[in-house]
């Protein structure tokens, strides 16, 4: 290691690589069995249960515990899978402090509620692990159905489609499957390349072929698959990066939060991946906190994350901003960028403090910065789309577009937040009524 | 301070806790141990004749229900009596009664049924210096089978004989240990009277299958591919415990007969509904096989605060308070009205009264959309339901209707006058009022 945290500008292994694997380690490994059984105890199997209808997926969430308490975590799994296929990741990954565990009688009761999350990656883990598909395709229809995009929204309509007898294409711009599963999502969250063993499971169902390689306007167009498929589904999610409009943008050294997260979750070694000492990140988003905190598990020696209004205002929830914190990020709040500061290179940025309005103090402070991750949005990208409103494609409940016989869902859709558990139930939903406006 | 010292039946301890006979009482290291953390007393686990001991299976002995958290609530088992030797027992209980003078020491005896065999064991045993004996007619596995334990626990006559012999062989008290798997208490109890036992203590084991393997298709636990029924023990029997107590305590004939209260004695609280039915001590056995000697520290303590707080100053001052208040269902008041009435501060919205209410009982619950839950006075016939499957305490509660009140379910204003069965209009063998 020639290395350290010390060493100046933007440099690979920081720290040794035993460190960086501790680092980047399983966040909240799988429970074992005895743990499952514990956690499963405090369920009350309440009626009509609150978790359920805070879950996007609507996952039976007292059924699949009680079925873990039994001895059975495959019938559980089962349970889970049967709303959302990709409850694997979802488990990983989902903010359920907003979600499930946030409305969880037992928050309301002891302020400790059941581990939901952790419970759904225990059985999940349990029945992928044995190489079980649980599914079998319905009889085939012979009806073909191209999905553009392979990320959660795509894969869960993807599947659901397959389910039913009909023929998938999945069409996606990158070389691998998955999207921001595979792209995306923290280090910490999905380990031992997850994401693409998730992918090859759920492809176990059959009838989904994916190519690789082939974007939505390049490869081919959207009139070329309508008038090839009985139906397409859109799940493009959003490709394109907020520009922020501050003067020094181009310097080297700023980058994209995405790039920088997509870089390492693909590097086959942390040790070649190249981080600054004093790194800034800007925004105040669940990537934000994601390349802050794999900034930090580098081993950047100061990583401060910058955003421009309070923290009650962030994306991030109060868990992913005391995760950030507890591995040493620096948070600094009502702070605007003005000007990123260099020669060729970034070295310093200003920033002017802000109230939660916005509005300008014109009190100004610089920070050291080596490296800026700019995490201040994602937009969607493209344009042989159908209608779009607020900057996404226009749906309905069911996913239906302005254009008949395409469907649209994921984060490049309108409606519900941008989470890889939304995705997956506007994916099925969408799949649901392809299916039954081909049945009829 | 209360004054925990016990006389039961002349034998007197520290305080009313002993550890039944069993594993925790079969040997002196035992013991020895039991009473340096606290325990008033011991029935020493049931010896049997000399000659070459019973055997015990080489297998598990035990299987087991569980609540919530692995708690363990029932515990089964097919051990046997002591599996050694007479003398080694006899030694061993003569050193520890020499040691411990003020603690109770008593001899569980299981013999064939036959006069010679209890007369010439008794006073064998009673060398050691035990304080008293108890004569274990309830075992309901194994020994069953050769003619003693339940086999005799069973037969109202046999147990009414070997008492006889028994107190004829001794001067020391004899307690009559009873068996569970019977139709009607009583008949044992007044058997053991007539043969002038000077107590009963209740309950030994409840014959049962605590689970199956449905891998191998056998009860467990499970020895070579086999199971038998075992003894029944722990919290879950409990309730079972408690009425065979209170049905002895409340008979006429069996009101002054001295009782052991035995059955899933747990904490101090257990103790003391024990004994406020009418038991003049308890004894333990799956608690501390569950959770050591050193329970009975908490239930010195617990039962102490309590008797101070009730200003009880022995346990004699409560030991059967409750038994008058054990009646038949005909003799309760009808005209007694309560409502369940749901704390909203305290309720946590998991929807299980409703759940509880709606889909098995009155329908008497009312959930809003938000997930609010009232009791609809109505439709409630306050079966208490609600009460006992609320996860939270103290939740739901139960409100007495004043009388001159209006019961809205029935439309009729409260009556303050007791009224029972008896006398109810819909009983075709009331006694009009006269
Ligand atoms: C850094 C980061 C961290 C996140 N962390 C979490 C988290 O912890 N928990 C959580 O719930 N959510 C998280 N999210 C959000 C979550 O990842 C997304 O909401 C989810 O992936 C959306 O799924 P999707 O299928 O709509 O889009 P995507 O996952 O973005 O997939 C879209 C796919 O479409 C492909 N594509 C795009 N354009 C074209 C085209 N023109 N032609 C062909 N293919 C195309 C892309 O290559 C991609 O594979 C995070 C997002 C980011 C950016
Ligand atoms: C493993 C085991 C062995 C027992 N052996 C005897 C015995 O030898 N003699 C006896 O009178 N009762 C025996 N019992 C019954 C107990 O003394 C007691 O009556 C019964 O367990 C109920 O009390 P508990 O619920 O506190 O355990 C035994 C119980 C257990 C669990
Ligand atoms: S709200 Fe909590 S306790 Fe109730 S069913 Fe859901 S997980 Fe179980
Ligand atoms: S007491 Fe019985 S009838 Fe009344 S609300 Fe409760 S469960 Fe329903
Ligand atoms: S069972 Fe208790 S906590 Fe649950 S909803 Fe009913 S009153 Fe509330």
């Amino acid at each position: 290691m020639t290395n350290s945290p010390f060493s100046e500008g933007i440099v690979a292994g920081r720290l040794a690589t035993a460190d960086l694997a501790d680092n980047f380690a399983d966040l909240h490994p799988r429970l074992d069995d005895h743990e499952a059984l514990v956690a499963a105890d405090r369920c009350y199997f309440c009626h009509d249960a609150p978790c359920m209808d805070a879950c996007p997926t609507d996952i039976d969430i007292p059924l699949f515990i009680r079925q873990i308490s039994t001895g059975t975590p495959e019938a559980a799994a089962t349970t889970i899978f049967s709303q959302n296929i990709l409850g694997g990741m979802c488990a990983r990954v989902c903010p359920t402090e907003t979600l499930c565990e946030e409305v969880c009688v037992r928050e309301a009761a002891e302020g400790k509620p059941v581990e939901i999350g952790r419970l759904q990656r225990y059985a999940t883990d349990v029945l992928m692990e044995r190489g079980v598909h649980p599914f079998v395709r319905a009889p085939e229809t012979g009806k073909k159905i191209a999905v553009v995009g392979a990320g959660p929204a795509g894969l869960s309509c993807a599947h659901r489609l397959a389910m039913s007898g009909h023929d998938v294409t999945v069409f996606d711009g990158k070389a691998k499957a998955g999207g921001l599963n595979e792209f995306g999502i923290a280090s910490y969250k999905s380990v031992d390349g997850f994401a693409a063993r998730e992918v090859d499971w759920l492809l176990q169902i059959g009838g989904i072929t994916i190519e690789t390689g082939k974007t939505l306007g390049n490869d081919v167009t959207l009139d070329g698959l309508r008038a090839e498929y009985d139906a397409v589904f859109l799940g493009v999610g959003l490709g394109g990066v907020n520009a922020m409009g501050v003067d020094g943008e181009d310097k080297d050294g700023v980058l994209d939060a995405v790039d920088f997260i997509s870089d390492l979750r693909q590097a086959s070694d942390l040790s070649d991946v190249a981080i600054g000492r004093d790194v800034v990140v800007i925004g105040g988003g669940m990537t934000a906190v994601d390349a802050a905190v794999q900034a930090k598990l580098l081993g950047a020696l100061n990583v401060s994350l910058v955003y421009r209004r309070g923290t009650e205002r962030m994306n991030a929830s109060v868990f992913e901003q005391n995760l950030a914190t507890s591995k040493g990020v620096r948070i600094i709040t009502n702070a605007s960028p003005k000007a990123m500061i260099g020669n060729g290179a970034v070295r310093e940025i200003e920033f002017e403090y802000t109230d939660n309005d916005l509005k300008p103090t014109g009190q100004t402070v610089r920070l050291a910065a080596d490296q800026v991750f700019k995490a201040i949005g994602q937009s969607l990208d493209g344009n042989d789309l159908p209608d779009l409103e607020g900057g996404k494609i226009a749906v309905d409940d069911t996913g239906r577009t302005s254009i008949g016989g395409v469907w649209a869902g994921g984060d490049c859709a309108t409606g519900g937040d941008d989470l890889t558990v939304t995705a997956v139930a506007e994916g099925r939903d969408a799949a649901e009524d392809i299916h039954a406006t081909l049945s009829a | 301070m209360a004054d925990l010292t016990s006389d039961f039946i002349g034998i007197k301890s520290p305080n009313p806790f002993w550890l039944a006979s069993a594993p925790p009482t079969d040997k002196e290291y035992n013991v020895r141990r039991a009473f340096e953390a606290g325990w008033g007393g011991v029935v020493w686990k049931t010896l049997g004749e000399e000659g070459p001991p019973v055997v015990n299976v080489n297998g598990p002995r035990y299987g087991a229900i569980h609540g919530a958290d692995r708690r363990l609530l029932g515990l089964n088992n097919i051990e046997l009596i002591t599996d050694r030797p007479l003398e080694v027992n006899l030694e061993e209980m003569t050193r520890v009664k020499r040691d411990y003078p003020d603690h109770a020491v008593i001899a569980s005896v299981m013999v064939p049924c036959e006069e010679d065999a209890w007369k010439k064991i008794l006073p064998m045993i009673a060398e050691t210096g035990c304080d008293g004996f108890e004569l274990n007619f309830g075992c309901p596995h194994g020994m069953a089978e050769r003619g003693m334990g339940s086999a005799v626990g069973q037969v109202p006559e046999y147990i009414e004989m070997v008492a006889r012999w028994c107190k004829e062989a001794t001067d020391l008290p004899v307690i009559v240990k009873l068996t569970p798997n019977i139709t009607n208490v009583l008949y044992p109890a007044e058997a053991a009277l007539r043969g002038g036992a000077d107590a009963v203590s209740l309950i030994n084991t409840i014959n049962s299958i605590t689970s199956v393997n449905l891998d191998a298709m056998s009860p467990e636990p499970m020895i070579d591919g086999k199971g038998t029924h075992g003894g029944y023990c722990g919290p879950a029997v409990k309730p079972i415990a408690m009425n065979m107590v209170a049905e002895i305590a409340r008979n006429p004939e069996t009101a002054k007969l001295p009782i052991s209260g035995i059955g899933g004695i747990t904490t101090w609280r257990d103790a003391a509904e024990f004994m406020a039915l009418g038991a003049g001590n308890v004894q333990v056995c799956t608690a501390v096989m569950t959770y050591g000697f050193k329970i009975v520290q908490e239930m010195i303590t617990g039962l102490s605060q309590w008797m101070d707080e009730k200003g009880y100053e022995s346990t004699a001052d409560f030991v059967g308070m409750a038994t008058p208040n054990v009646t038949d269902w005909q003799y309760l008041n009808l005209n007694h009205i309560t409502k369940a009435v749901i704390n909203e501060d305290d309720c946590i919205k998991c929807g299980r009264c409703y759940a509880a209410c709606e889909d098995t009982s009155h329908q008497a619950i009312e959930m809003s959309e938000d997930r609010v839950f009232t009791v609809k006075d109505d439709e409630c016939v306050a079966c208490n339901l609600c009460v006992n499957v609320c996860p939270v305490e103290g939740c739901i509660t139960m409100r007495t209707l004043e009388p001159g009140e209006l019961d809205e379910r029935t439309g009729q204003p409260v009556s303050a006058d007791y009224g029972n069965w008896t006398a109810h209009p819909n009983n075709p063998s009331a006694q009009a009022a006269e």
